[in-house]
């Protein structure tokens, strides 16, 4: 057993942190967000690296890397709260490896894996997608239901934009019809789902270090505040709750690449646990900022606003559970008959 | 990243899996009393039999030299077999590994072997009224005299004291040093009258632990361990222990609890009510959590050799979510959850324990803010 990243693994994520550090920057992320637009020159960085085909196979254009490798990649994307439409178009793409014919993967994969063509994945509600993330400017949008799906070019979709409170990311409400998938897109959205667990770890982890920078330097009562129990133990609880969730992402992107038959539920348990956390922590970080983490000024408000956006995308906690405690008892009931 | 046993972790699992298997472990009479301890220690004197007394320890000193992920395996499978912990758990668990650190080889070749067999039962004489979190502050006495040591105080929270032969005990020996420099740890001798046991009665009703009243009892000096003034250090050696190893058998404990709920849930078409499957969702994502947390730990350990943060997590996790579990049952079950005597209110009121007993909450994470964030130290 090693619950652990490779040593390639490890260098994949601290490559990824060390680019991030210095392209997505905080002004950076900051101009972007007023604008409400993408960071453009960003986006065009990692698709010369190849980071939108990480986890598709080689013989689409992609790395023929892992779920753990794609995650690890997202964590750090969300630790830097990078302005990039990469989620959208990894989520699109993994749909469609995992259920589109293959003319719709010869058609699509490629060019989302060039970062040629940018994508989007929403989930159907009522007959519409109420909220799918990089959708906005997308080539191709796949909209899932209950065990259908369907790969929608651009023209074929009625993208509705929305403003929502977190200017980091685009997100839209997506109506139309384009080509059924050909099979179950499930194993696809799990991955995204997984995705988008490791997105919220990475944001936890930036709250959790942006707030213990600020309590050990900021003095009240002649004491860094970080001294205080309540501010300490508020610290600690921060942290139980980004290793929880990052526990559960770490586990549901090995099922992913490793042990299938377990990704539903690996998949919902890391979506339940990081959204919780996401908010969590986010949450905690402005009331340990005090005053100044009430501003529009200090940045840990993009935190807070992308993790309630991700903690309701492809599915919020309550959604998940329910999805948990349903796998739960039909296993309780096999192992009884 | 590899989340599957190794054929050696496999092979250890089943051949403990058909040890067990073989040799039922049965359960305990009911209660406290000493029927009850005795089936434990008869238990334990099975698993000593068949090689599974000391699994971690090494081989030399009659152990199997199990790895951390065999231990964990050990507790886990133990607990999915039911069976209850040997009687003698404080020896194996804390008191022997203590004395591999710190003990003379004439303590080791002394004093190992009849822990293992529960010949011999050991229980930690630490805790104080005075002295809890703030363990260094404790002021139980010893003072030397000739080639012994003559000790007054008293001691609290101490389990099996009423079958313990030996006790882990630690005094002041030094009142000028400063309260962490002046603790002696001893090894001292229950059979003498100047130990006084009294049951100390928790919430559920029953006797778990003890008062200790010592009033100038006698500790030979080759009964101390890891010499004079060097109290402190040995004690954090047992105090280490005592966060390792049972943390898997208390996950599967939990998770069998909640399974148990699961199915009263069930039975009763409390599932199809989104309320409460959302509540027992949560409760199995935590549980998961707890186990998944647990298991990283053992990597960060066997690879890097210590902890990493999530080491100091899962003690949290896991009595917090116990206690969570429990009062679903109350919420869930009704009154069968809160009738005295029922598994459920036993569940119930046990749990508050749980935040407290190892650590509390509240000082453990003052550890985690302060060695894992690195936080100025509190306030």
């Amino acid at each position: 057993m090693n619950f652990d990243y490779t040593d390639d693994q490890r260098d994949i994520k601290r490559t990824a942190h060390d680019l991030l550090a210095k392209r997505s920057t905080p002004e950076r992320v900051r101009q972007a967000a007023e604008a409400r637009r993408y960071d453009d020159e960003l986006w065009r960085e990692l698709c010369q690296l190849g980071w939108p085909g990480i986890a598709v196979s080689e013989q689409h254009g992609g790395q023929g890397l892992g779920t753990v490798e794609l995650a690890t990649l997202l964590e750090e994307l969300g630790y830097a709260v990078a302005c990039t439409p990469l989620l959208g178009t990894v989520s699109a793409a993994l749909v469609i490896d995992q259920a589109g014919s293959e003319e719709q993967r010869a058609h699509w994969l490629p060019k989302l894996s060039s970062g040629e063509a940018r994508g989007a994945l929403g989930v159907l509600a009522g007959g519409e997608a109420p909220m799918v993330a990089d959708a906005g400017g997308a080539d191709v949008v796949v909209l899932v239901g209950e065990g259908e799906g369907q790969v929608l070019d651009a023209a074929q979709a009625d993208i509705e934009v929305l403003e929502t409170i977190d200017p980091t990311r685009g997100y839209a409400r997506v109506r139309g019809s384009g080509d059924a998938l050909a099979g179950d897109p499930g194993p696809g959205l799990d991955r995204a789902t997984v995705a988008v667990a490791a997105e919220l770890v990475g944001i936890c982890q930036r709250a959790l270090d942006m707030t213990l920078e600020y309590v050990k330097d900021r003095k009240q009562f002649n004491t860094p505040v970080g001294a205080y129990q309540a501010v300490s133990h508020r610290c600690a609880q921060m942290l139980m709750s980004t290793e929880s969730a990052r526990s559960a992402t770490l586990f549901a992107a090995w099922t992913a690449d490793a042990d299938p038959d377990r990704l539903a539920e690996g998949a919902a348990l890391a979506k339940a646990a990081s959204s919780d956390a996401g908010r969590e922590v986010t949450a905690s970080a402005i009331q340990a900022h005090g005053g100044i983490g009430f501003t529009w000024e200090a940045d840990v408000h993009w935190l807070y606003k992308r993790a309630q956006l991700d903690a309701a995308l492809l599915g919020g906690a309550r959604a998940h559970r329910a999805r948990l405690a349903e796998i739960v008892g039909r296993r309780l009931t096999a192992t009884a008959a | 990243m590899d989340l599957t046993f190794s054929a050696a972790e496999t092979d250890f699992r089943d051949e403990l899996r058909q040890w067990l298997a073989a040799n039922p472990p049965g359960s305990p009479p009911g209660g406290e009393g000493d029927a009850h301890y005795s089936w434990l220690r008869d238990w334990q004197r099975r698993m000593a039999e068949g090689g599974w007394a000391g699994v971690h320890w090494p081989q030399e000193y009659g152990g199997r030299g199990a790895t951390l992920t065999q231990s964990a395996i050990f507790f886990e499978e133990l607990g999915r077999a039911r069976a209850p912990l040997p009687a003698n758990v404080l020896g194996l668990l804390l008191g022997g590994p203590t004395l591999m650190v710190w003990g003379t080889d004439a303590q080791k070749e002394r004093y190992l072997p009849p822990i293992l067999t529960a010949d011999e039962i050991w229980c930690q004489g630490f805790s104080e009224p005075e002295a809890g979190s703030d363990l260094a502050a404790l002021k139980t006495r010893a003072v030397k005299e000739g080639d012994e040591w003559v000790v007054t105080g008293q001691k609290v929270w101490t389990s099996a004291a009423q079958y313990a032969k030996w006790c882990m005990l630690v005094a002041r020996t030094d009142q000028d040093a400063p309260k962490h420099k002046g603790l002696t740890y001893f090894l001292m001798d229950m059979d003498q009258e100047e130990v006084q046991i009294r049951p100390l009665r928790q919430i559920t009703g029953e006797a778990e632990f003890n008062e200790l009243f010592i009033e100038g009892a006698r500790i030979p000096d080759e009964n101390v361990i890891g010499g004079p003034g060097n109290g402190w250090k040995v004690a954090l050696t047992t105090l280490m222990n005592e966060r390792s190893g049972l943390a898997f058998f208390l996950q599967v404990r939990l998770r069998q609890l909640l399974d148990e709920l699961f199915e009263q849930a069930a039975a009763r078409g409390l599932l199809e009510d989104p309320v409460v499957a959302d509540r027992l969702g949560e409760l199995h994502v935590k549980a998961e959590v707890l186990r998944l947390t647990a298991y990283r730990g053992l990597t960060a350990i066997e690879k890097y050799g210590q902890p990493g943060p999530e080491g100091s997590l899962t003690k949290l996790m896991w009595s917090e979510t116990n206690q969570q579990l429990t009062q679903l049952a109350a919420d869930l079950l009704g009154p069968e959850a809160l009738t005295t005597g029922s598994r459920w209110s036993y569940e119930l009121l046990r749990a508050r324990g749980n935040t407290i007993e190892g650590g509390t909450t509240e000082i453990l994470k003052n550890i985690v803010a302060e060695r894992v964030l690195g936080l100025p130290r509190m306030r």
